[in-house]
């Protein structure tokens, strides 16, 4: 009896031991992605605009980042708060950031019309309106007069810089990528010598006389579209009274927080969520969006699946249906084991010195010798960084596949056999597709894997910014050889490598966030796809 | 001890009363490579002197055995008495599993099945085999059916469709399933499985079905039912049966062949197994005093 009950004593507080891990996994889960979520969320939210009347007489405008305890090496101010006011106009101050002691503090105010410029250059602007301006006569001068004639104006000015965008991006991108070819060309027939190559080499430099004009045409029509674009000015002044001319076609968002609504705020909110999730990187990654990055990160983690797939289901399928049991395949498949456990920087490692250097540097020998010393595939890129990754989550594959393919029963096998079928036909038709929904599980602990991994990318491709996409409108529009951006790196990047550090915090959270958000909907995508197999094939019948 | 005689006409009239409840147990139409007039009794597999091991351990000893076409022939003994083993060397399946040494010959139609250039495959089509345990393949009810089609090249759906039906009445199974055909086969029941399991047998049209325990998971109703399309297969096809179940061998088979300890001990047809055994041996086991 009482040994009875001693047993169901300690029966009962092991199961609160394991309901308390599990509750203890859980709250850290939840708490991270709250912390993320939180933090990552409110950098798109628009906080009113405080003008700081200071006790010596001057002014401060700016957003109140936060308060603190004045800490203990700034001996003497201790005990006292201070706030972080991001000021802005860091073409005017410097900074961004500064630091405001509550006691240097006279008044606060929330004047409605403070205005909030966000710029492609420079940062944000806090101050007020003064005039505007075009080609240096005034339009319209005073506060409320000056914005009321503002949206016309940037409606001008941004159709202007689409166009310049597309032309730029567009018309003469095609032509630079046309120059470039056309030089690789005339390199090429020289590398072939000048009596079979003269005439290829005269059809270059006709050619390239050809583009060069046309560039030039669209060189200076680009050049006069900037000038026009910087026509109408908006005269700005700043708290302590400074004035700013601030072209109207360097304006992303004009906006008075202090007089904007809930509704307003939140079409803001989600304006400017859009524009990051959306957007090109400004201001070394401290501004605008990061689609680049989210571009790169799914790009090359479906490269790795299609890499990894056939490798790793095929390796599996040798060793549990054709390989003999025996020493050499246990070996093998604990060295499989192992592999996963290898440092992701070491399979970077071999990245570059075998990927990179020995087949890169080969093909472009081979293929590219005309570009040389520059290389096209002898350098990281974004083939290069997939199949790194592949190789790094080739283990993971090959032991989910070979758990699926043991889950398949001998007796369904043997079904087959009976019926005539060859071992090829049977593990293709019916061993395969029974273990399909292992083989996708391991699928999905691949693409996971993958998708977080950032060292190794570091040294085969990945890089802070790339100037352009790995898919394009130019022949032949999937360029593998191109460098690439990517999510995690980009948090590393703007976190810890960024000149404005303290701007760039809350991207940190909001790069985070959209990276688990990432990583979360390609597993869900592998998930349904896994369970509409799995319903497809029913159970097996074990 | 069981009347033989008595458990084998009441099979047989269980059998009649199927064919007249179950409108859609019609046997498949004569195969013209059988009729070639051969006399009922002519044997189609011919067992000499086979000995099987398995590393060192001698499952089979020097069986020799003659089993005659389009009738049915029952193995019964022990667990372990090697007759799932004398069972799977009729289409090979043995050669699977490793460390099997086979001596000895199994003829099938005068030709060996152990010669070195046989097509294997091409001998397993015509030797079909139903499994113990059900074991459909994780796909639909209808290709189940086809698969084995599939496999040695029928592709035009029509011919397939009419494979499927054809298969799955003679199984007694169309009209159980004929408006589901699309859907997973392991959604069936034990009994609708394992009768699946017969119709994806006969579908590809062999000679000989070899049932290992066909009834040893399913319950007495869905036995009854696999008896019964025994009682119909037999026209068309040549059954051998492993058993557990004596009552089973008695009610289903012609020739009974009684096994013990890798050897074969006695063979005969089922009555006289049944009532007047010339061993001692068989007469204990039949009378429940071993086994």
């Amino acid at each position: 009896m009482t040994r009875r009950s001693r047993t169901d004593r300690a029966g009962k507080v092991f199961t609160w031991l394991c309901g308390g891990a599990l509750a203890l996994n859980l709250l850290m889960a939840i708490g991270l992605l709250a912390l993320i979520a939180r933090h990552g969320m409110a950098y798109f939210w628009q906080s009113p605009i405080a003008e700081l009347t200071m006790r010596d007489g001057t002014a401060l405008i700016g957003e109140v980042h936060g308060w603190e305890e004045v800490p203990a090496d700034v001996a003497a101010w201790v005990g006292e708060r201070r706030m972080r006011l991001k000021i802005g106009n860091r073409d005017l101050y410097g900074l961004d950031f500064r630091w405001v002691r509550e006691s240097e503090v006279d008044a606060v105010d929330h004047p409605e019309d403070l205005v909030l410029l966000e710029r492609f250059e420079w940062g944000n602007f806090y101050g007020r309106v003064s005039a505007l301006r075009r080609a240096g006569t005034e339009i319209a001068a005073g506060g409320n007069a000056t914005w009321a004639s503002l949206p016309a104006s940037y409606e001008r000015k941004s159709a202007q810089r689409e166009e310049i965008e597309s032309l730029a991006s567009g018309e003469i991108g095609r032509v630079n990528y046309e120059m470039e070819k056309i030089r690789l060309a005339e390199r090429r027939a020289e590398l072939r010598g000048h009596e079979a190559g003269a005439a290829e080499l005269a059809a270059a430099i006709r050619a390239a006389a050809e583009m060069g004009a046309r560039y030039e045409v669209l060189a200076s029509q680009l050049v006069g579209m900037r000038e026009q674009l910087k026509n109408e000015t908006l005269l700005m002044t700043a708290a302590d009274g400074q004035q700013k001319e601030i072209a109207v076609g360097d304006i992303v968002r004009y906006l008075r927080p202090n007089a904007m609504g809930w509704w307003s705020s939140t079409v803001l909110y989600f304006s400017r969520v859009w524009e990051f999730v959306s957007g090109t990187p400004r201001e070394s990654n401290t501004e605008g969006g990061i689609f680049p990055a989210i571009f790169g990160t799914v790009m090359m983690v479906f490269l790795m699946s299609f890499a990894v797939a056939p490798f790793g289901v095929l390796a599996a399928l040798y060793l549990r249906e054709y390989a003999k049991d025996g020493p050499l395949v246990r070996a093998v498949r604990i060295a499989v084991n192992n592999l996963a456990g290898v440092p992701s920087i070491v399979f970077g490692v071999f990245g570059l010195g075998f990927f990179v250097y020995l087949i890169g540097g080969t093909i472009d020998q081979m293929f590219y010798p005309e570009s040389l010393p520059t290389p096209t595939f002898g350098t990281g890129g974004m083939l290069w960084a997939s199949l790194t990754l592949a190789l790094l989550t080739v283990p993971v594959v090959i032991v989910a596949a070979e758990e699926g393919l043991a889950a398949v029963p001998r007796i369904v096998r043997e079904g087959s056999l009976a019926l005539g079928a060859t071992k090829f036909e049977t593990i293709w038709r019916v061993v395969l597709p029974a273990a399909g929904p292992g083989i996708l599980t391991g699928m999905i602990l691949a693409m996971a894997r993958a998708a977080g991994e950032v060292a190794p990318l570091m040294i085969v491709g990945m890089v802070k910014l790339a100037p352009s996409l790995p898919i394009d409108g130019n022949f032949p529009y999937v360029h593998l050889e191109r460098k690439f951006m990517h999510l995690g790196f980009h948090v590393y990047d703007v976190g810890f490598q960024s000149p404005n550090v303290e701007a760039a915090q809350p991207l940190v959270f909001a790069t985070a966030l959209l990276l688990v958000g990432v990583v979360i909907a390609m597993n869900l995508v592998a998930v349904v796809v896994r369970n509409r197999v799995r319903r497809a094939y029913a159970t097996m019948a074990v | 001890m069981i009347l033989p005689d008595m458990s084998l006409k009441s099979t047989a009239m269980r059998a009649s009363t199927a064919l007249e409840r179950d409108g859609d147990v019609v046997p498949l139409e004569p195969s013209t490579k059988s009729v070639g007039g051969r006399v009922p009794d002519a044997k189609i597999l011919e067992v000499s002197q086979l000995s099987l091991w398995y590393g060192s351990a001698r499952a089979l000893n020097q069986v020799s055995l003659e089993i005659p076409e389009k009738q049915v022939t029952a193995f019964i003994g022990p667990s372990g008495c090697g007759k799932s083993t004398l069972l799977r060397c009729f289409n090979r399946l043995n050669d699977l599993i490793d460390l099997v040494r086979v001596e000895g010959d199994i003829l099938f139609e005068g030709q060996s099945i152990y010669r070195h250039d046989l097509d294997v495959n091409g001998l397993r089509k015509r030797v079909g085999m139903v499994f113990q345990k059900s074991n459909p393949f994780p796909k639909s009810i209808y290709e189940n059916v086809a698969y084995g089609c599939r496999i040695h090249g029928i592709k035009t759906k029509p011919l397939l469709d009419d494979i499927v039906e054809r298969s799955l009445r003679a199984a007694a199974l169309w009209s159980e399933v004929k408006d589901r055909l699309q859907d997973s086969a392991l959604g069936l029941s034990g009994g609708q499985q394992q009768r699946l399991c017969i119709a994806r047998a006969i579908a590809v049209e062999p000679e000989v079905l070899l049932l290992d325990e066909p009834c040893s998971a399913l319950d007495p109703v869905a036995t009854a039912k696999i008896e019964d399309l025994i009682h119909q297969l037999k026209e068309r096809y040549t059954i051998v049966i492993v058993t557990h179940n004596m009552q089973q061998a008695a009610r289903v088979s012609d020739l009974t062949a009684f096994m013990y300890l890798g050897e074969l001990v006695e063979t005969g047809p089922t009555l006289e197994i049944f009532t007047t055994p010339r061993k001692r041996q068989t007469e204990d086991y039949i009378t429940g005093r071993f086994g």
